[in-house]
């Protein structure tokens, strides 16, 4: 980052500035407790104590069992894990698979491959909001179907997903598919506790709520059967196969511990994000993307007549960081919001701001300046 | 015994009494980018230059690739220096050799002997080394006129030498026997490569890059400094001076006719340039252009560029398709940096219909709708220093 008077960091989307917590514990880690925790001495179980120790924190919060908490390199190793591992397992039992075009690369490239692989696939499209029809939904679903995979928030509008829903309408569809929920964005800052709402598979990532790069986390209930599909040491009950990446682990469950109450971090941020939506209602030509009800702590706007990237440079300059689009998708033109009928033009100035509990009414201020600067420069 | 690289000079043979300068520059370029790998020793005999590693534990692929880029140099090939002694010599050759020899259908031995007093006379020596090939490898035959692999063997003073097929060089002359000059790079695939071709013929490069933040990005100079890595693989290092460029930018969109922005942004950047090359001793310009690739690269356009230079403008690609181009970007391993997606100055505010056919008289008009002096002045007290190396 330049050394810039002002350090507005908001692309919380792509990763989080990591708790103070999560640092002492991660170097505490590598300084103190390096062992490898399937070494069968006193270092190896000491690391391995602190493995256990994450993972109860996690799976507590989650509100399931140890044994259904697996930890893996990052999300996109979660989702691939699910997805694969469900297609290893179940691939007798059907050849039907359903996604949603919302879902993140490491989701969609996964049912790209299954495609390859033989499967129909079923896409499902978001309407106007970024939502899924149900309806569309139960009218794919049939007894061939093995997998459906709808993510609960999405990492480029903030589009919530009705997830309680979706086990219900696979059952009245007679299904037995498997309901994989990418929950990368959504974890930590809505109430989602998988066996309530009827997840078999949820993907997690660590450096999305303040831990370090290099954990993730994959829930498997103990209703489901999947298989590795990367092979090799055992670890993780033999799912996900390479040595832990202990510091990035015991970091999570600092981070986990950090969250706080969800509901009022929720309730804080959308104060926050109010505040700068009635700020910028009053500019011409600015256009909000996310829907009303989205996640408050994504904000997708469109500024025509400033492309992303110039917008982006210009607040870079300033010391304010945001995205264009989602991060993972450079040089394309979203899906989603092309799906979400969004303009070509609009998409085109496109940036996503994504905020974090810890943002202020200040920071969006400075933003929202910020904007205002580059709109009187660049627009012609 | 030890792996030792023999190289043999260009065109610096043709140089009469310059010659041993131009050998001294070689030298030096040699040992500059070889340095960091250990140390050397380097002995001139005739038109051949030795490089004897004085460690055990170089690596000596890593000396060799290094070497077959350095501009000077016709030819070059991995010896084994062993002493003077025939079983020695009988024993070793086969095996330095295998790797090539294995691969091989026909190949000739050729025995020099510049030490007289060595007991076996160069036929004598040829039918020996050749008899003990063949008896490991039988499966190949002598052939005098075009052998797949010419084996060499030398007897000198102190060492006798074994050697298989020569390597081509990366010619050229050696860098910084022809002067300096000044590249205008903006991160295309055209611009590396006309530095690379300069370079070749000794120049020694310093390179001009515009920026247009935030119409560009810091990725776009990141993919400058990039580019101009590789090239100083071959050219040396690199001093890269980057023009802030926006002002100049915005200025030619607010004040001047939409289809002539990319001529007078250009006559800018010469302008720009021209004064930079002079602070630096730079005596001429190369930019990567190519007749009629593109608006701004028509005869005419060129012209009206031209018109604001006082100094050499070389542009060694003008006469080249663009797969031509991408052919040599490819070879200096430059084509898949160029082609990343970052936006550079030439692409902001690009007109819709540019002038292909301007009339000077009517971009000088223009052109006084704009401080030309003011705003060359505030550019060039905003110019960024990085020196580039491999």
């Amino acid at each position: 980052m330049g050394a810039k008077n002002v350090n507005v960091y908001l692309d919380n989307s792509a990763t989080t500035k990591p708790c103070e917590n999560s640092v002492i514990k991660a170097l505490q880690m590598m300084n103190e407790n390096f062992g490898n925790p399937s070494s069968l001495h006193a270092c190896g179980f000491s690391a391995k104590k602190e493995l256990d120790n994450a993972r109860r924190v996690v799976s507590s919060f989650l509100g399931c069992e140890q044994n259904e908490l697996y930890f893996t390199p990052s999300g996109t190793v979660a989702n691939n894990t699910a997805i694969f591992g469900t297609e290893k397992a179940r691939r007798r039992d059907g050849k039907k698979v359903v996604v949603s075009l919302l879902e993140h690369p490491s989701v969609l490239k996964c049912f790209e491959t299954l495609e390859d692989m033989g499967y129909e696939v079923v896409y499902l499209k978001p309407d106007s909001s970024g939502k899924i029809n149900l309806d569309e939904l139960s009218n794919a679903v049939d007894g061939n179907t093995i997998f459906v995979s709808i993510m609960a928030v999405n990492n480029e509008v903030g589009s919530i997903q009705d997830i309680s829903k979706i086990k219900g309408i696979i059952k009245d569809c007679k299904s037995k598919a498997y309901f994989h929920c990418d929950a990368v964005q959504g974890f930590g800052k809505l109430t989602i506790k998988p066996k309530k709402l009827g997840i078999d598979l949820m993907s997690m990532s660590a450096h999305k709520i303040h831990g370090i790069k290099g954990a993730g986390a994959l829930f498997v209930s103990n209703n489901v059967r999947i298989l590795p599909y990367v092979v090799g040491g055992g670890q993780e009950n033999g799912l996900i196969s390479g040595t832990e990446s202990i510091p990035a682990i015991c970091a999570f469950g600092e981070a986990v511990k950090d969250i706080g109450n969800v509901e009022k971090n929720l309730h804080n941020v959308q104060v926050v994000k109010d505040y700068f939506i009635n700020k910028i209602s009053t500019l011409d030509k600015v256009y909000v993307n996310s829907p009303e009800d989205a996640l408050p702590y994504i904000i997708n706007i469109s500024v025509e007549g400033v492309p992303s990237q110039v917008m982006l440079n210009s607040l870079s300059s300033m010391g304010i960081y945001v995205s264009a689009g989602s991060a993972c998708a450079k040089g394309h033109r979203s899906n989603v919001l092309t799906a979400m009928g969004v303009s070509p033009k609009s998409i085109d100035s496109a940036i996503r701001i994504s905020l974090s509990k810890f943002t202020t009414e200040n920071d969006m201020e400075m933003l929202y300046n910020g904007i205002i600067e580059t709109i009187n420069r660049v627009r012609r | 015994m030890k792996e030792i690289i023999l190289i043999k000079n260009g065109e610096l043979a043709l140089k009469g009494l310059n010659r041993s300068t131009f050998e001294d520059i070689l030298i030096k370029n040699i040992r500059k980018r070889i340095k960091p790998l250990g140390e050397f020793e380097y002995r001139k005999e005739q038109s051949t230059v030795s490089v004897v590693p004085m460690d055990e534990y170089i690596d000596m692929d890593e000396v060799s690739d290094r070497i077959s880029r350095v501009f000077g140099i016709a030819a070059y090939s991995r010896a084994l220096q062993v002493e003077k002694d025939m079983d020695v010599i009988l024993e070793q050759a086969p095996i330095y050799l295998a790797d090539q020899l294995k691969d091989a259908k026909t190949f000739k031995v050729e025995g020099k002997r510049s030490d007289k007093k060595f007991p076996l006379k160069s036929p004598e020596l040829s039918a020996q080394v050749g008899g003990a090939i063949l008896s490991k490898f039988p499966h190949l035959k002598v052939d005098v006129r075009n052998p797949d692999i010419l084996v060499t063997i030398e007897i000198r003073e102190k060492f006798a030498f074994i050697r298989g097929n020569q390597t081509k060089g990366a010619g050229g002359m050696p860098t910084g026997t022809a002067g300096k000059a000044s590249i205008l790079i903006s991160g295309g695939i055209d611009s590396p490569v006309a530095a690379y071709m300069m370079a070749k013929r000794g120049l020694v490069l310093n390179a001009i890059h515009f920026a247009s933040p935030p119409y560009t990005s810091p990725q776009s100079e990141e993919k400058v400094h990039n580019l101009l890595r590789k090239v100083s693989k071959y050219s040396g290092n690199i001093c890269l001076l980057t023009v802030g460029f926006t002002e100049i930018q915005e200025e030619i969109r607010d004040k001047c006719p939409e289809e002539l922005f990319t001529l007078i942004m250009r006559r800018f950047m010469m302008r720009i340039a021209q004064r930079i090359a002079e602070n630096e001793d730079s005596k001429a310009l190369i930019t990567g252009e190519s007749l009629g690739q593109v608006a701004s690269q028509t005869l005419n356009a060129l012209a009206c560029t031209d018109a604001v230079v006082g100094m050499p403008v070389f542009r060694p690609l003008i006469g080249l398709d663009k797969d031509e181009i991408i052919k040599v970007s490819r070879k200096i391993d430059t084509f898949n940096i160029s082609i990343e997606p970052y936006e550079d100055c030439c692409t902001v505010f690009t007109p819709k219909h540019p002038k292909t056919k301007p009339q000077i008289s009517i971009i000088e008009t223009a052109e006084q709708a704009l401080d030309v002096e003011g705003l060359i002045d505030r550019a060039l007290n905003n110019v960024t220093i990085n020196n580039i190396c491999f």
